[in-house]
């Protein structure tokens, strides 16, 4: 992971574990550990908000951002593209095994166990 | 008119030979050879559906489609109304120009809903994705199902889920971590996409399903004779059996009940392999391939 990555991933976790939308000095009083120029900061949230995943508000003269999704969500989706529930499935991803009805499955263990005492 | 009738007898044989190939049992036994030989087919079958259209529009410059196409397209740019060609043949040069720019279009579509798509996944498993000691270089999504796949592309990614961890024992892990690295290697979801886009431009036909799953199957052997070199195939067996066991019940039957069905093939043939297909009959093959690759070319040079 570069290290533009890892800034993106730590600033969502900040988004992600604080309830309520953050200004970006905020976001780096989070980070002080970091210790950020408050430029990167913005740079990093600018870079989130363009990839959708980071809503923004006015608040005054400053702007507010907020994750657009929870982590979960995020999870989730992933999972979705990951398991193909929609049945059509694309080149985009390629997964290791589809699922089997629980017959298929207990033919198959049979077949296991068959194998394995061939073995011994 | 020869050339014509010869490269519609391509288009029909390839579609034939694509019914034969996919009920055939010997990509089993060597599935590289079996997924050039679909790659072959696929192409063939394009080329001549393109060049039975051109040569019957063509014929009575009788100079065959690639210099007939050269003095239409000179006859046209100078302004001249070409000689000898009916309507008909015109209707015909031009759906067979139609079909050409189809096909490219599917494949350059499906390259683009691809990309997209992984560049969203990409995005979104860089922020939600971590590493974990139990799989080294591949992500965890903190998910209780049970899912693996890699993402393809310049910065490749080999992913699971929690579940998976739970779900399988070391041995299990890595033997799906290298089925997963094999895909990404031999960049199998390149030789996908164009049966992809084939479906997509003849959506609901047999040919187009058939090759596309075929060849699907077909990689995913590739992949697990990778991952088996280095590990007995009971081991893949048995986390090919855990994960599609685990898989999210009560799916919909239809289209997941085919693909249910590789997960048996797959997890038979790993017990029981085949022997490897004998030297000579792989290089028959391969000579077959290319036979038929530059069968159409060859018609289309035909003059008649």
């Amino acid at each position: 992971m570069n290290r533009l990555g890892d800034l993106e991933r730590a600033v969502m976790e900040v988004l992600w574990q604080r309830e309520d939308a953050l200004t970006v000095r905020e976001v780096g009083r989070d980070l002080a550990e970091r210790d950020l120029a408050h430029t990167t900061v913005m740079t990093v949230l600018d870079r989130l908000a363009k990839k959708g995943v980071v809503r923004r508000t006015r608040d005054g003269r400053a702007w507010r951002y907020r994750p657009a999704a929870s982590r979960e969500a995020y999870v989730a989706e992933l999972m979705f593209d990951a398991l193909e529930q929609t049945g059509d499935r694309d080149a985009a991803l390629t997964r290791f095994a589809t699922s089997i009805s629980g017959e298929e499955a207990e033919v198959l263990r049979r077949a296991l166990l068959d194998a394995e005492r061939r073995e011994t | 008119m020869v050339a014509a009738a010869l490269l519609a007898i391509v288009v029909l044989g390839c579609q034939l030979a694509a019914l034969r190939l996919r009920r055939a049992l010997w990509p089993a036994r060597d599935p590289g050879t079996g997924v050039l030989l679909w790659q072959a087919l696929g192409l063939a079958w394009g080329m001549a559906a393109i060049g039975t259209l051109l040569a019957v529009g063509l014929a009575p410059y009788r100079h065959g489609v690639f210099v007939g196409g050269l003095m239409l397209a000179s006859d046209v740019l100078a302004g001249v109304r070409p000689l000898h060609l009916t309507p008909l043949h015109m209707a015909a040069v031009g759906a067979g120009l139609g079909l050409g720019v189809l096909l490219v279009w599917v494949l350059i579509a499906s390259l683009v809903v691809v990309v997209r798509a992984r560049r969203r996944h990409r995005a979104l498993l860089e922020l939600v994705g971590r590493g974990d000691p139990a799989v080294p270089g591949a992500l965890v999504l903190d998910h209780p199902a049970a899912a693996a796949y890699c993402l393809p592309g310049v910065r490749s990614r080999v992913v699971v889920s929690a579940g998976v961890l739970d779900l399988l024992d070391d041995a299990e892990l890595q033997a799906v971590l290298a089925h997963e690295r094999a895909h990404l290697r031999a960049r199998h979801d390149l030789v996908l996409i164009p049966f992809t886009a084939l479906r997509r431009a003849f959506p609901n036909t047999r040919f187009a399903t058939e090759a596309y799953s075929a060849v699907g199957l077909l990689i995913e052997m590739c992949a697990d004779d990778h991952a088996r070199r280095d590990r007995t195939a009971r081991v893949l067996a048995t986390a090919l059996l855990r994960f599609g066991a685990a898989g999210p019940a009560g799916a919909p039957s239809g289209a997941l009940a085919l693909t249910g069905d590789e997960v048996v093939t797959r997890v038979n043939r790993l017990l029981e392999p085949g022997a490897r297909l004998p030297l000579h009959q792989r290089a028959a093959t391969l000579a077959a391939t290319l036979a038929l690759v530059l069968t159409p070319i060859a018609l289309m040079l035909l003059p008649h």
